[in-house]
């Protein structure tokens, strides 16, 4: 499978990455050069195989659904880039 | 003799005994980061006053009567670990001005054995890298030299960690390996890297590049320091789901135990005919050693190691564009203005991400989307079900495996940087142990004709790190590395 520029350009948007037109050559290169490496494993036989999300060899703990912290809202804030009393600021998305 | 020259075990018994102070000790590493972070611009952060100030509180407590296993001791950190109130950028421009509110675990548990953050360290962005050189704070120089004076990578993606235990300028270092990022540089900086088992070190409060990956461990300058650094990271915490709910053992007291009888695998696909024959030769030396020590060296097979780099390539970049995709700009970090919410985003991200991170982000969307994510994201996933099948099927008739633990000592600057892929290949024998979760330690071992540090790998066991620790001490006292980087605390100005 062989990347095109669209297809590129497709991938910036869904990972919501900036792309100018003169950089779409580039990526695509090498991008279409990792993913013909990758190609390799396609010589393994994988049927039957179970597919493997971790190594951890354990199953999801559960715990109360009781509140363990909180307010702590200017710690939360304290990071942001821009704010307006006690949210988060953004552009305007509602006309 | 300088108080720089202590490694961890001996400058904690100085303290004990009332040799010097806290203080003094903090001090002295501070004046070496001082005279020789500008060259090797090991560290982005350096904590000096907060550090004075722990040092007094740690010579205070002592006179107190208190002794915790790492009182008094000056640590570097990873600038991927949060540190409360401590800038952590992850060695990327879109967390230039984070400053954490909390603390991360594995910080916590060394701060509460009494340890002294002197700063935070250098890092390939995001931990994604093997030279460095992808840090928004420029790239970190090894303090090993080749005597044509070129400068060489320290290794990464912990290379400032690594860089700043080689130089003298901390006691040990925190990293974290989710591809080889401590093995590979405490090879390339001839100093003892760990990375435990998969659930063995808490995830919280680390900055994620891939969370099935992403493994903390610590530096130090012997094997018993680094195991009595993981013995106080280490420890099961519930504020992460992939924490292990194991004890602790000691592992200090493991580096002392016998290797007699003890059956040492050696992978035959880790052998290639490019392998740099001195590589090859420390290997077969590292195999002498541990059977004079009354081990017994055996061939094994790990049929899918050479696909081993490649699922890598797939698991690694999925778990990163999801992770990553929490910088938006919008509730920490650094924020671009768009014309619009979707412009900011984008803008944002392009601007703050460096390229190496933004191919990671592009490659991992890529094998999760729509119509590939069985072809490339689930055959991974196989993939790594039969590299985790082969280590379990060895270690059923071996207790440890021995490897080197890189491809090539440590290269230029600037090198590898045309091809991606090439730059990946640094990890061929590091990445496997990550897929399956088991330990590595990497010991140095000898030097190769240029005169630079070459390493050994020894994976144990899911949790018997204890195993690992005692087949790399022998290693140690076998190989007695004993060579200094030229550019090092009070050698260099």
């Amino acid at each position: 499978m062989s990347l095109d520029p669209a297809t590129v350009r497709r991938i910036a948007k869904l990972a919501r990455l900036h792309l100018e037109d003169a950089d779409v050559p580039r990526l695509q290169s090498e991008l279409n050069g990792i993913l013909g490496w990758i190609e390799q494993l396609n010589e393994v036989d994988v049927t039957g195989i179970e597919p493997l999300a971790g190594a951890a060899d354990m199953a999801m703990r559960l715990r109360d659904d009781a509140i363990t912290d909180g307010n702590m809202q200017e710690a939360v804030l304290s990071n942001a880039p821009d704010r307006a009393g006690a949210f988060y600021a953004v552009p305007k998305v509602v006309e | 003799m300088s108080l720089t020259d202590l490694p961890l075990s001996a400058a904690r018994d100085g303290l004990r005994r009332g040799d010097f102070t806290s203080l003094e000790l903090v001090d002295a590493h501070l004046d070496a980061i001082e005279a020789l972070n500008p060259r090797l611009n090991a560290f982005i952060t350096v904590t000096a006053d907060q550090a004075r100030d722990e040092a007094r509180k740690a010579d205070a407590a002592r006179a107190r009567g208190a002794d915790g296993a790492l009182l008094g001791l000056p640590l570097a950190i990873k600038d991927l670990f949060c540190t409360a109130g401590v800038r952590t950028t992850a060695g990327s421009k879109i967390l230039a001005p984070f400053v954490p509110p909390y603390e991360s675990t594995v910080t916590a548990n060394l701060r509460r054995d009494g340890a002294v953050f002197v700063g935070k360290t250098n890092l390939d962005e995001f931990a994604m890298g093997s030279s460095n050189m992808t840090s928004a704070f420029g790239p970190v120089t090894s303090p090993w030299t080749t005597s044509d004076n070129r400068r060489l990578v320290p290794g990464g993606s912990s290379g400032g960690s690594a860089a700043a235990v080689s130089a003298r300028l901390c006691l040990g270092a925190t990293g974290t390996d989710t591809g080889g990022s401590i093995r590979q540089p405490a090879s390339f900086t001839g100093i003892v890297g760990a990375k435990p088992t998969y659930g063995r070190c808490s995830r919280w409060g680390v900055v994620a590049f891939a969370s099935s990956l992403d493994h903390p461990g610590p530096f130090a300058r012997t094997v018993e320091d680094a195991a009595v650094l993981l013995g106080s990271m280490a420890g099961f915490d519930p504020k992460d789901s992939t924490s292990a709910d194991q004890k602790v053992p000691d592992f200090a007291a493991a580096c002392r135990q016998s290797v007699r009888g003890l059956r040492i695998g050696v992978p035959k696909e880790y052998r290639s005919d490019d392998m740099p024959p001195e590589i090859d030769a420390l290997w077969q030396q590292g195999l002498e050693w541990l059977r004079a020590a009354g081990a017994e060296t055996v061939e094994v097979s790990l049929p899918h190691t050479k696909y081993g780099l490649a699922a890598y390539y797939i698991v690694a970049p999925a778990e990163a564009s999801s992770n990553l995709a929490r910088y938006d700009g919008i509730r920490f970090g650094q924020r671009r203005d768009g014309v619009d919410l979707d412009d900011l985003y984008e803008r944002t991200r392009a601007e703050g991400f460096g390229p190496e991170v933004r191919r990671r982000i592009m490659i991992g969307t890529y094998v999760l989307s729509a119509g590939y994510y069985d072809a490339y994201y689930l055959r991974a996933q196989k993939l790594r079900a039969l590299i985790l099948k082969d280590f379990t099927d060895a270690f059923r008739s071996v207790d440890a495996l021995l490897t080197p633990t890189a491809p090539s000592a440590a290269f230029a600057q600037g090198e590898n940087m045309d091809d991606p892929i090439k730059m990946y290949l640094n990890d061929v024998f590091t990445v496997p142990a990550n897929m399956a979760g088991i330990p590595g330690i990497s010991v140095p071992a000898g030097l190769d004709k240029a005169g630079l540090p070459l390493g050994l790998q020894v994976l144990s066991r899911p949790f018997d790190e204890a195993t690992g620790f005692a087949v790399a001490a022998v290693l140690e006292s076998a190989a007695g590395f004993d060579t200094l980087p030229p550019l090092r605390a009070g050698a260099a100005g």
